[in-house]
């Protein structure tokens, strides 16, 4: 299950339209690491991760998953290979749990081919390690803001690929809920080797759970690495354009940032 | 999210940038315009006429044939800018009101529901006086825009330009099969119906005129008083209320006006699509968004719009005529096109 | 979830995995039946619209007239007349039904089938203008049907296309489009030499009063070539509800599927619409109808098919049968269609789903 893939970004230049989102970018994904994009707003994260999976195609460069150019690998092939969490996807009026869950299998079955016992296994699997079970006969539609982003990423998981991107899967969860869908990808990095790729927004969380932080700035690289090595002040002011003070988390010993706004700081603190 | 009509800068804003003299200016400009068009109007028509022929129409006299297409011009172009001021206007106030760029009384079916209820008025309930048809059509009307409306605010994110198009084509598509249905029995008045399918001025009289003022009186000047309401509504609801607006009301004295005008434009010419949806827009362009001067000039704009569709429909077909409804769908619908691409997508 | 989910590491537990599969095939189950019941319905529908009229012939002699014996007097009226009539009938019911579930899928949006965005207006209008203004018939009507179908349906694309098409511009642009043809319409049958009502109807809200053995051919080929090609296309159908964006990361050619199910799709509505004129709402009524009796989750493409057959069977018997005046089927469908259209749009934006 652990073959490692490799995900590759090539001098990539992406845009819509008329305008420049990333350019020139390189960048290694670590295999069976996981990886957190952070940035500011419109910093072009989100436009990344769809070229990485094949949604938009690069102005210039490529994006190679070991060595090969995911935009010319065959649909169906490329997406056993990796799979993508968008950030809205639309779930079907009143489709179910475990329907849902099963359109994950779409890459492993052929035209008009039948379902599979394995196919079976694979949506329950998905289902037990989101702790969905006892929703799998339910309407999405019915459920709660996190059990649907649970079930979504049963389906990202009932489609077995070896690399998995997220677009903010935490975006509209409360705190815990967070920490549970974060817990949950960490689990399914450290027992499969899944490699994770996610974009998130929450600074701090991305240190915590990310092995491999990414920080772009303007649609460029802005520094990456280990979370103690990217997650500075001076990152942080380059770019988010904030002041703020990094210190070790006690929960998780990974750097925990500390914004410092014009008002609410208690002693003078050195942000030089 | 609802997407206010364009972008809405505080009146401050407006005024800083559009001063009032260019803002007359441009006023004076489109009365010109309507003036010259109106000219226009009476002198061509699908019969060529001499001038000679014009001033002695004008003096009263039907004697030549000329003479006489000439008189039978002057009502036409009056209706033509009566109908065309009333649907300009109610198209502005309705986008107004419900913050949509594609609200039109076309697009929103209520040509339609007044269309509808006139037939139904003639084949079951016996109307055949011509006042009745325009209580009838803005009975119609009324119930149609309050329908599509309710249908099209239902659920989340409330009266997207997505949901109310759908709604009022729905609903068109709806009654234009109901008419059929209430036409096809009755041999007696199907020939009549056409007028009701497809809007026109062609058959305008003095009488039908008068017949009709007094309802566009009122809704124009319920309109016109709305203005201010409709700049704060243009912020949002929850901001008018906070600016001290009372929402429902403002709102709903703005509607009863603009369902006044189509109803009663649409029982003397037939439902008119687009001018309604085209003019506040081009007005937009260059008066701003201050509905103070918006209004009377999406009625000016709208006047001129209809009355230069109508010369068209007669000169481009000649010897026989297009009918005017026919023409600003033509015209309307790439406009309306054009609105839509130019919109980002998640506004819809 | 403080530990590790055993699933992760060590598969999934068996009653799991039974519960999952007895889901499916329940919902499988259901699926079948409905289609099965939806066939019967059909048939005896169909067998009606042979039998019923203003003579009433009992099976027997309808049944030797399909087989092709001589019956004095039901040869004429089932086989000249009711037999083309419900043949067409069928075939065009299964045409709009599949269209229209094809459309709503693709563009997640149960209003947005192909005579509310202006696909049927445009091969109505082809036919409209090809008939009234330049007196043409048969195999020519119907090519021009589809000509401008599908011309105006790639309009419609390349106009929404920005990055992409989102589905709500497409929608709005088909209404603008529609409209647009609609005048078209009204313009050529306003300046036919008499306001032929009974052809206006056609045209606008469809008819199945001229109906004969030369409409049914081109249909009848349509449906074969293009019914399979969309069936092949199911499965990435299913996927494009959840998103374009899920659907190509689960490995799904986005544009290419759309452009090969508009294509088809189109076919369809074109080749109907020559036929009998754009039978109002049935398009747009069948898929929300099926996915009612089916279920979520499952495919519509056939139930949707047979519901669309029903609709117009049922109504054009009723138009024909139930009233004082014979009332054409597209008259029946608008009126019966618009309470079930108010219904359906006031459930959808309850739902705040996917409109």
């Amino acid at each position: 299950m652990t073959a490692d893939h490799t995900l590759t970004v090539a001098d990539l230049s992406l845009g819509y339209g008329d305008r420049t989102v990333i350019e020139s970018l390189d960048l290694v994904l670590p295999p069976g690491r996981v990886t957190a994009i952070v940035g500011a707003n419109a910093c072009g994260k989100s436009t990344l991760l769809r070229s990485m999976s094949r949604l938009l195609r690069p102005r210039t460069g490529q994006v190679l998953l070991d060595g090969e150019q995911v935009h010319r690998l065959p649909a169906k092939e490329l997406a056993r290979a990796l799979g993508l969490l968008p950030q809205a996807p639309t779930a079907p009026e009143g489709i179910t749990v475990s329907d849902l869950v099963g359109r994950g299998r779409n890459p492993h079955q052929r035209l008009l081919s039948r379902w599979s016992a394995e196919d079976d296994a694979a949506v329950a699997a998905a289902l037990e390690a989101t702790d969905t079970v006892e929703l799998a006969d339910r309407p999405v539609d019915e459920l709660s803001g996190g059990q649907r982003q649970r079930v979504w990423i049963a389906m990202a998981l009932a489609q077995q690929t070896d690399v998995l991107l997220l677009d903010e899967p935490t975006t509209y969860l409360d705190v815990s809920h967070q920490v549970e869908v974060l817990d949950l990808l960490t689990d399914l990095n450290r027992t499969r080797g899944t490699t994770i790729v996610m974009v998130l927004h929450d600074l701090n969380l991305a240190a915590r759970y990310a092995d491999h932080l990414v920080a772009l700035a303007g649609g460029r690289l802005h520094a990456v690495g280990d979370p103690h090595a990217v997650l500075t002040e001076d990152t942080v002011r380059a770019v988010f354009g904030l002041d703020c003070s990094v210190i070790i988390d006690p929960v998780s010993g990974r750097p925990l940032m500390l914004p410092i706004g014009r008002h609410h700081v208690a002693a003078p603190v050195d942000v030089s | 999210m609802t997407l206010a009509a364009p972008p809405v800068p505080a009146p401050g804003v407006v005024a800083a940038r559009r001063p009032g003299r260019s803002r007359a200016l441009w006023l004076l400009l489109a009365l010109a315009a309507l003036l010259g068009l109106a000219v226009l109007s009476v002198a061509v028509g699908s019969r060529p006429v001499g001038w000679s022929d014009i001033t002695a129409a004008l003096g009263g006299s039907s004697e030549t044939l000329a003479e006489a297409a000439v008189t039978k011009r002057i009502p036409r172009t009056l209706l033509a800018i009566a109908v065309g001021a009333a649907l300009g206007l109610a198209g502005a106030v309705m986008q107004g009101v419900t913050r949509n760029p594609l609200a039109d009384p076309g697009i929103l079916g209520v040509n339609m529901g007044a269309s509808l209820a006139v037939i139904t008025g003639i084949a079951w309930f016996g109307l055949t006086a011509a006042s009745s048809f325009v209580w009838a059509a803005i009975l119609g009307a009324s119930l149609a825009a309050v329908f599509v409306y309710a249908v099209g605010s239902l659920g989340r994110g409330g009266a997207t330009p997505l949901k109310l198009a759908l709604a009022g084509t729905a609903t068109s598509a709806a009654f234009a099969s109901f008419i059929t249905a209430v036409v096809l029995p009755r041999n007696d008045i199907a020939g009549g119906v056409r007028s009701w399918q497809v809007g026109g001025v062609g058959g305008a009289s003095f009488d039908t005129i008068t017949l009709v003022l007094p309802f566009l009186v009122v809704g124009l000047l319920v309109c016109l008083a709305s203005a201010r309401g409709l700049n704060s509504l243009a912020l949002g609801d929850d901001v008018a209320a906070g600016l001290g607006e009372r929402v429902a009301l403002t709102r709903g004295l703005a509607a009863v006006g603009a369902v006044l005008l189509c109803g009663a434009a649409t029982a003397v010419a037939g439902p008119i699509g687009f001018v309604g949806l085209v003019v506040p827009h081009l007005c937009r362009m260059l008066v701003g968004v201050d509905h103070r001067w918006l209004l009377p000039f999406s009625a000016v704009a709208g006047a001129a719009l209809l009355t230069a569709a109508d010369v068209l429909g007669r000169v481009v077909a000649r010897p026989s005529e297009i009918d005017v409804g026919i023409i600003t769908a033509l015209v309307g619908a790439p406009f309306f096109i054009h609105v839509v691409r130019r919109q980002k997508v998640r506004a819809l | 979830m403080t530990a590790t989910p055993t699933s992760l590491t060590t598969g999934p537990a068996p009653e799991t995995v039974a519960r999952v599969a007895r889901g499916r095939g329940r919902r499988r189950a259901r699926r079948r039946a409905v289609v099965v019941v939806l066939v019967v319905l059909v048939v005896a529908v169909f067998a009606a619209s042979l039998m019923v009229g203003r003579t009433f012939y009992p099976p027997g002699d309808v049944l030797r007239v399909v087989l092709g014996e001589d019956v004095p007097g039901a040869s004429f009226t089932v086989g000249r007349l009711r037999l083309p009539r419900a043949v067409l009938a069928l075939l065009v019911g299964l045409c709009f039904g599949l269209a229209g579930v094809t459309f709503q899928t693709m563009l997640r949006n149960p209003l947005a089938s192909p005579d509310i965005i202006g696909i049927s207006a445009g091969s109505s209008a082809a036919a409209a203008v090809a008939i009234v203004t330049f007196g043409l018939s048969g195999a020519a009507v119907s090519f021009l049907a589809i000509v401008v179908g599908l011309g105006v349906a790639l309009l419609i694309y390349v106009l929404a296309y920005r990055d992409g098409v989102a589905g709500t511009r497409l929608i709005l642009i088909g209404i603008g489009i529609a409209a647009m043809l609609e005048s078209v319409i009204a313009y050529v049958l306003s300046r036919a030499a008499a306001w032929d009502l009974q052809e206006a109807t056609r045209w606008l809200t469809g008819s199945l009063n001229s109906a004969g053995w030369d409409d049914v051919v081109p249909t009848l080929l349509a449906l074969v070539v293009l019914g399979p090609l969309l069936l092949t296309r199911v499965g990435d159908l299913d996927m494009l509800q959840l998103g374009d964006d899920a659907a190509s990361a689960l490995g799904v050619r986005v544009e290419r599927t759309r452009v090969v199910v508009i294509v088809a799709a189109v076919g369809l509505v074109a080749f109907a619409t020559a036929a009998t004129g754009p039978i109002a709402f049935v398009a747009f009524l069948a898929g929300p109808i099926a996915a009612r009796i089916v279920g979520p989750g499952a495919s519509l493409l056939v139930p949707s098919a047979l519901v669309g057959a029903l609709l117009v069977l049922v109504a054009d018997l009723a138009g024909q049968n139930l009233f004082d005046h014979r009332y054409p089927v597209g008259v029946v469908t608008g009126v019966l269609g618009a309470p079930y259209l108010v219904y359906l749009i006031v459930r959808t934006n309850r739902a705040g789903g996917s409109l």
